[in-house]
């Protein structure tokens, strides 16, 4: 196989006397949509961090393109190709929604009327073009998602972290978001999201690795992965699996 | 010129004496950090106005400040009570930001309210213990900052017993800790941020009261006392009333120390640039957690 | 892209117009300080307003500029234009200075302002010891009426000076509103951790904007030196000029070109209202000050420039 576009290898995190990284390996090959999914508490923001810079890993590198970027601060990544949404949305609270993705147009946009028109054209792909005007406070949750989404595109990343970007969101909103980020994926961006909306995860990604309590407990295709005792286990608890085989047989 | 053993043992005692004071002056501020979480930039202006009353009480009224203390403490945690519901609190709607100019805003009107008022001469009052010294071996220390000291270390152990035994106490520790938990549980958040800031005032008047027989009150003095303090409060870590006596000892002794070999504007410029190496270096303190 | 300068540019030649119909000295004087503040106030405003970085001791900068031009004029008889200049690069390098060793710690909000404090206060103590600055006595700038001297034969002549000196300081700011930088600056104010994540060099930005706003500071201070001929500790680097350079920003309205402007005019005109109810003792002004302080940060925390958008029909407010 063709070497992965990013790879968090071995990545160890300790809090204190708490491990919340233990020994993690995972690949994100150029073009797919990989999900990281996990209980909660089982350290996927924390992997997440580490690769998009903003958490130093206390064993293990983090590979873009073949280069080690461990040591790299968060803009430089940006720089790199490598844009992140926050699981707590984060929107420059007193611009509009046309300053606040013209900001991430700007890592590639020197002139200011090149990032506008550059946010503008994002904002459409995006659903947000009929809002570009109204200050980002004024947004509802889908709203500020969606403004995350752009501002991380506005930075024409090659590779596109997405932390929890479906939570708070009904079902009506998610099943909007699905073709966007699926888009999104088509027009040449690889993905990594972090989910917990399963549908949505088991629909978009090509590739799924578990996290729980640290480690990588299971990789694979979606409907492997779905399947997988350990993977059972560590939703439902202990025997969960064996009755899940019981109920399947009855 | 070689400086004794006698001498330095002298000024460590004095800056020992002085360290309480400085305590319990910190002790506010970090009591005030460590429940509302705000950098009080008004508690110089406070003290000074504190200082300002405990003066007014004796040469009008003629009460000692060692008695005086008595109304002037609960006078001060009401006027700290008030300007913390009333003041800071509607005018800041709890925003970093606007907390803090808020405060400056508040030191800026005290202070020059004061000199307005007072001009910026240098006052002092004739207290009748002024010239006394308690002999400690051959150590000569003068009885109103033995006094002080006494009475700073005491109101230090009444506030942490305060703070553990009684209800208020224990409901001011928990909005310390977890804000949200504690409004929960049914504590009046606005009610135990007003105290506290109360409590950090009344500790000003206690401080003023202490130091007013040995020392001189103009309306900037009250800054120079404050940034001691700031200092100790960063050193000890914010928050950490521990933190805060230790540290004010240490710094007392420290600023003793330097002002014997530097004189006393450099001392006070020594005491900065700790605070400012402290700050970049260690924000947290010795003792404290990150803010 | 003129179009954005063309009001600063209308409104800064209207002013310049105002010595030729007003020859009030009361009325001039009033318009230098005033122009003088909100020289100070657009430096602080680059900082605070732009980069949401509130500084407590902008005086360090101020001090730094009105010291360098009366200090190398007269002790090192170096030509005062000359000095002048130097004062504003002195201005940025203790911007840069402050900025390195503050921002790279990760100073932040109260942090951040409490040590801008600090180092207002240790260059005041030192200005008061050092000989250099005159220690106590302060340092006395002779009169010598003159162009070569930077000195101004008439109060427009002074009057004109500051105008231009505000006029270029806020057209540069306006000048980086429309830039990447500028959308940077506002970026980190409003959230560092999302500005980094999309590529912009926060240390970089805050860096940028302490220098420029110390440099911009430290002018007001050179002029002050040049208009009042002399300087102490205390009127350097004294608390009163880092209030009223926050001030005039924050009432005026913080983060826009206009509001150091709008409220150094304000703020000048009730501290004369206050000089006239309460006569000339020293403090009044300053808790006038205090008071509208507390008051716009409560009611009106856009500063008049805020209230003033805010009451334009169908035209969304800001922040």
């Amino acid at each position: 196989m063709a070497e992965p576009l990013a790879r968090a290898e071995r990545i160890t995190v300790r809090f204190g006397g708490l491990v919340a990284v233990n020994d993690a390996t995972l690949d994100v090959h150029e073009g797919r949509i990989v999900g990281l999914i996990g209980p909660n508490g089982a350290g996927k923001t924390t992997l997440f961090a580490t690769i998009a810079g903003f958490q130093r890993p206390d064993a293990g590198r983090v590979l873009f393109a073949g280069a080690d970027i461990t040591r790299l601060a968060p803009h430089r990544r940006a720089r790199l190709g490598i844009a992140r949404t926050f699981q707590i949305v984060q929107p420059f609270a007193g611009l509009t929604v046309r300053e606040n993705i013209a900001v991430g147009a700007h890592l590639r946009h020197a002139g200011r009327s090149e990032a506008l028109a550059a946010a503008e054209a994002v904002a459409d792909r995006v659903g947000l073009a009929l809002l570009l005007d109204l200050p980002a406070a004024a947004l509802t949750v889908a709203g500020r998602k969606r403004l995350e989404l752009a501002r991380a595109l506005a930075t024409e990343p090659r590779l596109l972290l997405l932390d929890e970007v479906l939570a708070g969101l009904n079902p009506s909103e998610i099943r909007d978001m699905i073709p966007v980020i699926r888009t999104i994926r088509d027009g040449g961006v690889t993905v990594l999201m972090i989910e917990h909306v399963m549908q949505a995860v088991m629909a978009l990604a090509e590739e799924i690795y578990v996290l729980a309590e640290g480690r990588i407990i299971a990789r694979g295709a979606p409907e492997a992965v779905a399947r997988d005792a350990a993977v059972i286990e560590a939703y439902l608890g202990h025997g969960a699996a064996g009755l899940a085989r019981g109920a399947a047989h009855a | 010129m070689p400086l004794s053993p006698e001498i330095l043992i002298q000024a460590v005692a004095n800056g020992l004496l002085m360290g309480a004071i400085y305590a319990l002056i910190a002790l506010g501020l970090t009591l005030i950090y460590g429940v509302l979480h705000i950098i009080n930039f008004a508690h110089g202006a406070l003290l000074t106005a504190a200082l300002f009353a405990a003066f007014f009480a004796d040469r009008i009224l003629g009460i000692d400040p060692w008695l005086s203390v008595l109304v002037l403490a609960p006078g001060f945690f009401a006027l700290g009570y008030l300007l913390q519901r009333l003041v800071i609190w509607p005018a800041s709607r709890g925003e970093d930001r606007a907390i803090l100019l808020v405060t400056l805003g508040l030191a800026v009107i005290i202070e020059n309210g004061l000199l307005f008022h007072f001009r910026s001469d240098t006052r002092t009052i004739d207290h009748p213990f002024a010239f006394a010294v308690v002999e400690l071996g051959a150590l000569l220390l003068p009885t109103t900052r033995v006094v002080a000291f006494a009475a700073a270390l005491a109101v230090a152990a009444g506030l942490g017993l305060f703070l553990a035994a009684t209800d208020t106490g224990r409901a001011i520790r928990a909005v310390a800790k977890e804000r949200l938990g504690a409004e929960l549980s049914g504590v009046d958040v606005a009610h135990i941020y007003a105290v506290t800031f109360g409590l950090g005032t009344a500790c000003l008047a206690v401080a003023a009261c202490l130091l007013l027989p040995s020392f001189y009150v103009t309306p900037q003095v009250g800054n120079a006392f404050v940034l001691v303090a700031f200092t100790i409060v960063v050193l000890g870590g914010m928050g950490s009333v521990p933190g805060a006596l230790a540290g004010g000892l240490f710094i007392g002794v420290v600023e003793s120390l330097t002002g014997l070999v530097w004189g006393e504007t450099l001392g006070q410029l020594g005491i900065f640039l700790i605070f400012i190496l402290v700050l970049l270096v260690r924000p947290q303190g010795l003792f404290g957690a990150k803010a | 892209m003129s179009g954005r300068f063309a009001p600063v540019l209308v409104v800064l030649a209207a002013l310049a117009l105002v010595p030729l119909f007003v020859s009030s000295n009361v009325a001039l004087n009033f318009l230098k300080v005033a122009l003088m503040l909100a020289l100070a106030g657009t430096g602080w405003n680059l900082l605070g307003g732009y980069g949401g970085q509130f500084s407590f001791g902008h005086a360090v900068f101020f001090g730094t500029g009105a010291y360098a031009a009366a200090v190398l004029q007269v002790r090192f008889g170096i030509n005062p234009w000359a000095a002048f200049a130097a004062g504003i690069a002195l201005g940025a390098a203790v911007g840069l200075a402050i900025g390195w060793l503050t921002f790279r710690a990760g100073l932040r909000g109260s942090y951040f302002a409490l040590v801008t404090l600090a180092f207002a206060e240790v260059a005041r103590i030192i200005a008061s010891v050092w000989p250099l600055t005159g220690a106590g006595a302060g340092i006395l700038i002779p009169l010598q009426v003159g162009f070569p001297t930077l000195q101004f034969a008439s109060r427009a002549e002074g009057f004109w000076f500051v105008l231009a000196l505000v006029g270029a300081a806020m057209l540069l700011v306006r000048a980086i509103e429309g830039q990447r930088f500028g959308a940077c600056l506002v970026a980190v104010r409003e959230n560092e951790d999302a500005a980094r994540a999309l590529g912009v060099d926060v240390l970089a930005v805050k860096l940028s904007a302490i220098t420029l706003s110390g440099a911009i500071t430290a002018s007001a201070g050179g002029f002050y030196a040049q208009t009042f001929l002399y300087l102490d500790a205390g009127i350097a680097y004294g608390p009163w000029i880092s209030v009223e350079a926050l001030l005039t920003a924050i009432v005026g309205g913080i983060g826009t070109v206009w509001g150091p402007l709008i409220g150094a005019l304000v703020l000048q005109a009730l501290s004369e209202l206050g000089k006239e109810l309460g006569g000339d003792a020293p403090g009044l002004g300053l808790v006038l000050f205090g008071a509208v302080l507390i008051l716009v940060v409560r009611f009106a925390p856009q500063g008049i420039v805020g209230l003033a958008r805010s009451l334009r029909p169908g035209r969304l407010a800001r922040g």
